[in-house]
């Protein structure tokens, strides 16, 4: 697009923005509160339950935020790639593999993309897939607990924004590069390369991720070797396209530095369409080439409950040639970003962060377009398909820096808008814009309850925005990020709520709140409890020493530790101290913590084990208590541990309600 | 016997028999902390939750107040009272085979007096564990015992207890009911007998 049609074609949408801009500034946000209706509409009273789930992934808090919609009431935080000493998660003997990578015990992530298993392309409420941007991961979070139960590493990739997209039935999970980096040999030509050889040695992968139907647990189906563009955001199709994944990118210029600009020289950018069902047949057949790729597998173990890490060595990779007729580029405007595809999988739209149309293609006109060979050339054996012949419709007015798409099954497209602060309704059949509303501000993502689903569920709309600015009580420079909810039912769009969310939530999922909560785990069975180290009754409990190694089974029960007496330890042991929380009772978790402790503390289900070492340093009297008021008597739940110098010959005693 | 009295006292006999698939007695509880409500259903040979682990946790709180924990396992009368009600249904049958009377009653009687021994053995229970505390025990209120309504309900610290028959209970009561119709029934029809016996030999 020449810069003078730019122009043209954003003259509205630049007034619109500097409409924005006055409304924003000079208008009162009181104009929207007030409102009798919608406080009614978002009123759940006490002692009910929201209608929705909605998940929200952290961004730079490396964890997942659960929200109830339409209240906007925070009711957990998720840990998936940050160590949380509140609770032990990446401390605790049972957890902290889960956070290995090939790198090390890497304690922290940025979550980025939140998505739901689905089945025959509606959620299921079984999972969620999370990724981690930077170390490239993704983390599978169980619905029946709210736990990260696995964590899987991506190798050959980097900066893995592009993921973790979940296919119609819960298939494939895709993670893909979006910083090129040099690949080992015989992929590439070795990782110690100059920058400046972007061009010739970096390389972009898309890898798929199958998951077992039944236990959920990941395994690299296959990668795919693609130029070294910035893969940045993906969908799998739905209905008619469920075949197909479909992915945005920008940075067609390769450029490897100053991307701002240089990245931003091309008119058109692409999206990539990959036929999976093809590829995977492909890779069974054997195509393409097993590399050695080691990374890193982590599970929760679901008999011991305990994470267990593994290497893995290999990955099988195509390239372009290993997939003719199941790849292909499809021109987009400028440095795309979001991309989604319709209910009904006949629709793709991407937001085009510099453009000002939201263009929409046909999967019905791509499949003619190939089938017609209608092509403009191609890049590493990638056909790229014409921008005319797959176009159904350009949104024009979708407002200024649209960024992502949602649907609400009622025929309607809505967009957001960073630059204009906005979100614009459409009509999915023709684009014609029906309704925009100012969003405060800068909206990022934004969902529909169930809007990248077969069959939304609709009604609530949320927009993420990535600026807070002045929307509630100031906290400093620091603040959590504004979500506004909307209610989409009606043919104009209603603000109805305000909430402040942590961390800067990417994107988020809305699942009904009857798809989980009737399945959830209360508490665990202490006779299903297979830790090596559980304590099922105090009669159990004991101190056991093994050289400088000593072992602690202690169980925890309303209010009292056994043993809450313990001598005979000495400077220089390693003290495991395993916890069983024997009580079998809904919400009665106990906490424990001991003065001076560099690891953290635990919270302790009931049902369950956890285990922290503990090396201490010096002789003394260390206390130790509950940290969770579990009861009348929580503070009297306590206990002493006596440290002796090294050479003493204190001996080994314990117990709970005697003298030693 | 009256052959409608005999199959009457056959039915008393086999429903005295559901005692083995439903609980006899439950006693319910209600706190602030517990609106999923707690309970213990008793049976003719065991205690158990009403929702699961209830047992555990009633005895974990009963601690604070130093009440003896519940253990089904200790409690003789669990043991020999499924015996004690074959023995009255076997007992039952026999009567209906011999369409003896006399033994009915005698039947009837020993009936009334083991369930009446049953209740009187389960107020003991409910006394001891509301009133045999541990000295020892972290909460001390003077004046307060601790022992559940046999019937009905009783507001104890925090905790609202409800203590009503269950099905099994139900089932005692009715087969105990039909035993006592049937004697009625039997008394009345002898009268009956008798008296039309003297009329005919008056007319004769």
């Amino acid at each position: 697009m020449s810069p003078l049609n730019y122009l043209k074609n954003s003259g509205v949408s630049i007034i619109i923005l500097a409409i924005t801009l006055i409304m924003s500034g000079c208008s009162s946000p009181k104009s929207e509160i007030g409102n009798e209706d919608a406080a009614s509409e978002i009123y759940v009273p006490p002692g009910k339950h929201d209608e929705f789930y909605s998940f929200m992934s952290g961004g730079w808090t490396g964890n997942i935020s659960v929200y109830g919609i339409p209240s906007g009431r925070h009711l957990y935080t998720i840990p998936v790639f940050s160590q949380t000493p509140t609770n032990g998660y990446g401390y605790t003997e049972e957890t902290k593999a889960l956070l290995n990578t090939s790198f090390g015990f890497v304690p922290w992530g940025d979550t980025h993309h939140i998505q739901p298993s689905k089945t025959n392309g509606d959620y299921d409420g079984r999972w969620i897939f999370i990724n981690d941007r930077n170390t490239p991961r993704i983390a599978r979070i169980d619905l029946k607990t709210f736990r990260t139960d696995e964590i899987i590493e991506i190798p050959n990739t980097a900066g893995q924004h592009s993921s973790a997209f979940v296919s119609s039935n819960t298939e494939y999970v895709s993670a893909n590069t979006e910083y090129s980096i040099p690949l080992p040999k015989p992929l590439g030509s070795g990782v110690d390369v100059p920058i400046a050889s972007y061009k010739k040695n970096f390389h972009g992968t898309i890898s798929l991720i199958k998951v077992d139907q039944k236990t959920g647990q990941m395994d690299i189906g296959f990668q795919i070797q693609v130029p070294p563009f910035d893969y940045d955001l993906g969908r799998f199709g739905l209905g008619v396209s469920k075949d197909w994944v479909f992915y945005t990118m920008y940075n067609t210029e390769q450029a490897h530095t100053l991307l701002e600009v240089n990245a931003s020289q091309n008119d058109k950018d692409f999206v990539l369409a990959v036929n999976w069902k093809k590829a995977e047949q492909a890779a069974a057949d054997g195509k393409g080439q097993l590399i050695s790729s080691p990374y890193i597998h982590n599970l929760r173990n679901p008999e011991t409950g305990i994470a267990e890490t593994e290497t893995k060595e290999q990955v099988r990779v195509l390239k372009p040639s290993d997939l003719q007729g199941a790849i292909y580029y499809m021109p987009a405007p400028k440095s795309p970003h979001g991309i989604n595809v319709s209910p009904d999988g006949e629709y793709i739209s991407e937001g085009g962060k510099l453009s000002t149309v939201v263009p929409v293609q046909s999967f019905t006109k791509m499949t003619n377009a190939i089938q017609n060979n209608d092509t403009t050339g191609s890049i590493q054996g990638i056909p790229i398909l014409k921008y005319e012949s797959v176009l159904a419709y350009e949104v024009k007015d979708a407002g200024l820096g649209p960024l992502h798409v949602e649907y609400d099954g009622e025929g309607h497209g809505y967009n957001s808008d960073f630059i204009s602060s906005e979100i614009v309704k459409w009509d999915l059949k023709t684009g014609k814009v029906l309704d925009r509303h100012p969003a405060y501000y800068s909206t990022g993502h934004l969902t529909v309850a169930g809007g990248d689903t077969r069959n939304p569920y609709g009604k609530y709309l949320i927009a993420l925005n990535k600026i807070t600015k002045d929307r509630y009580l100031p906290t400093g420079p620091e603040m959590f990020a504004g979500e506004q909810l909307f209610d989409i039912s009606g043919d104009k769009m209603k603000l109805i709520l305000d909430f402040p969310v942590e961390g800067e939530p990417h994107n988020a999922a809305e699942i009904p709140a009857s798809l989980i909560d009737s399945g959830q785990v209360q508490y665990f069975k202490l006779s299903e409890n297979r830790n090596p180290y559980v304590t099922r009754t105090e009669h159990d409990t004991k101190v056991v020493r093994d050289g400088k190694r000593v072992d602690v089974y202690m169980t925890a029960i309303r209010s009292h530790f056994t043993p809450d007496n313990i001598e005979g330890i000495k400077v220089g042991d390693t003290v495991y101290l395993h916890v069983t929380n024997i009580e079998q009772e809904w919400d009665i978790p106990h906490g424990f913590a001991l003065k001076g402790m560099l690891n953290s503390g635990m919270l302790i289900m009931p049902g369950e084990t956890r285990t922290n070492v503990w090396k201490p340093q010096s002789p003394g009297i260390y206390p130790f208590y509950c940290t969770d008021f579990c009861s009348a008597l929580h503070q009297e739940m306590q206990g002493y541990i006596r440290v002796s110098p090294a050479d003493s010959d204190v001996k080994l005693t314990y117990g709970t309600n005697k003298d030693l | 016997m009256k052959i409608r009295n005999k199959i009457l006292l056959g039915v008393a006999a086999i429903i005295l028999l559901g005692v083995f698939l439903f609980p006899l007695w439950q006693i319910r509880m209600q706190a602030p902390q517990y609106p999923e409500g707690l309970g213990v259903n008793i049976w003719i040979h065991n205690i158990t939750s009403v929702h699961p682990h209830n047992i555990d946790t009633i005895n974990d709180l009963n601690h604070y107040i130093g009440m003896k924990p519940i253990e089904p396992d200790a409690v003789p009368e669990l043991k020999i009272m499924p015996y004690i009600v074959v023995f009255i249904s076997v007992v039952a049958l026999i009567v209906l085979w011999l369409s003896n009377r006399t033994l009915f009653i005698g039947w009837l009687i020993m009936f009334a007096a083991l369930a009446s021994a049953a209740m009187i053995d389960f107020y003991l229970w409910l006394y001891d564990f509301g009133h045999n505390l541990d000295p020892d025990a972290a909460i001390k209120v003077p004046g307060m015992s601790y022992q559940p309504p046999i019937l009905g309900s009783r507001q104890l610290l925090n905790i609202h207890v409800n203590s009503m028959p269950g099905l099994g209970g139900y089932l005692i009561i009715l087969s105990l009911l039909i035993g006592v119709y049937i004697l009625i029934d039997e008394l009345r029809t002898k009268k009956t007998t008798t008296k039309k016996a003297t009329l005919h030999r008056e007319r004769s």
